[in-house]
């Protein structure tokens, strides 16, 4: 059985791709065949988070217009075994995605034994957005702490539960929170919403915490997922969603102030 | 936190709190509008008023109209409390 994921947050910016990108790769690593797909039509990026931007030759949407095979438009990972990439189409052809030629590509991708497809969605609640969600089984939601990010997040989730196909159908699509840029010292000064709040404003079940750190801008700089540096504490957490998600049962770390030496206590 | 943060905390524990209790409200008040009643419903509310009164005379407060959603099926529900006769 394969699973189709949307990684969604309505806002940009709070780490979509970086996610999608950690996650797909996470999954690959555990030894599930994973295809992660940007549906970013226009303003492709996961390629480069990714690492694998001089190695595009066909996307997503020639694919579905049938100038290329979903065989030829993959782009294998040559870090992790089981890991594929399929590339956005920089077309600024709004109606590129229709909903019978995504269904196609998924479909197929199911069929060639592809355990998870993961959809990295486009920022806002346009056709892409949609197009990203409607397949989906589950959801990733990913929230920053801060007030915009939550009430986007909750905006999609509306969406999520009245749009989807699944929805459609009369069921539910499986909903998880991720919290992206958390920083435990922020929350204790009062400056940050805490990881408490958002899950009970939000109501979704918490999948992982990912903390503020300089290795998510170094990953992407690099153009390496951030899960594959596993001496960062974000690529550790991204490590512990990914275990947690196939049902191992983690604790949540770095939720909490890192101890402080005694002058430092002392003088802040 | 260090010594000198005693005299920052009380002004900074605030903009989180702050930020909670917003969104609370707005996301309170976004999930009502969503599942809420259809665009016609004050309308209709003013016309069925409008017939009622054309026989009895009843005053706004003695009538309660309420919408219910169950699972395939809405429940208008229609409470008038008639005046009493003298």
């Amino acid at each position: 059985m394969s699973k189709v994921i949307v990684v969604t947050s309505g806002k940009g910016g709070v780490g979509k791709t970086t996610t999608s990108a950690a996650f797909a790769a996470g999954l690959a690593s555990k030894g599930h065949r994973t295809a992660v797909i940007d549906f970013d039509v226009g303003l492709r990026n996961l390629d480069l988070i990714m690492g694998v931007e001089r190695r595009v030759v066909y996307d997503f949407v020639n694919v579905i217009n049938g100038e290329a095979t979903l065989r030829q438009a993959l782009i294998k990972d040559k870090r992790v075994d089981n890991l594929f990439i399929l590339p956005a189409s920089q077309t600024r052809d709004k109606d590129a995605l229709t909903k019978e030629g995504v269904e196609s590509v998924i479909n197929e991708l199911k069929t060639d034994g592809f355990e998870y497809i993961v959809c990295d969605s486009p920022a806002g609640i346009e056709k892409g957005a949609f197009m990203a969600l409607y397949f989906a089984d589950e959801a990733i939601i990913v929230t920053n702490p801060e007030v915009s990010s939550v009430r986007d997040s909750d905006r999609i989730l509306g969406i999520l539960q009245s749009k989807s196909r699944a929805a459609e159908d009369g069921n539910v699509v499986k909903e998880h929170l991720v919290i992206t840029r958390y920083s435990p010292e922020r929350v204790d000064l009062g400056d940050m919403i805490s990881l408490e709040d958002i899950v009970d404003i939000l109501s979704v079940p918490l999948l992982a915490v990912i903390p503020e750190s300089d290795s998510v801008l170094q990953a992407s700089n690099n153009g390496v997922p951030v899960i594959m540096n596993l001496e960062s504490q974000a690529g550790q957490a991204y490590m512990d969603m990914t275990s947690r998600f196939l049902g191992e049962d983690v604790p949540h770390r770095f939720l909490d102030i890192e101890k402080k030496g005694f002058f430092k206590k002392l003088f802040g | 936190m260090g010594l000198f943060d005693i005299f920052r905390r009380d002004r900074k524990k605030n903009s989180a709190n702050i930020a909670k209790e917003r969104l609370q409200i707005l996301i309170a008040h976004e999930h009502a509008s969503r599942t809420g009643a259809p665009d016609y419903f004050p309308k209709m509310r003013d016309e069925i008023m409008d017939v009622i009164r054309k026989y009895v005379e009843v005053e706004d407060k003695s009538v309660n109209v309420n919408l219910e959603k169950g699972d395939d099926y809405d429940v208008l529900e229609l409470n008038i409390t008639l005046p009493e006769r003298r």
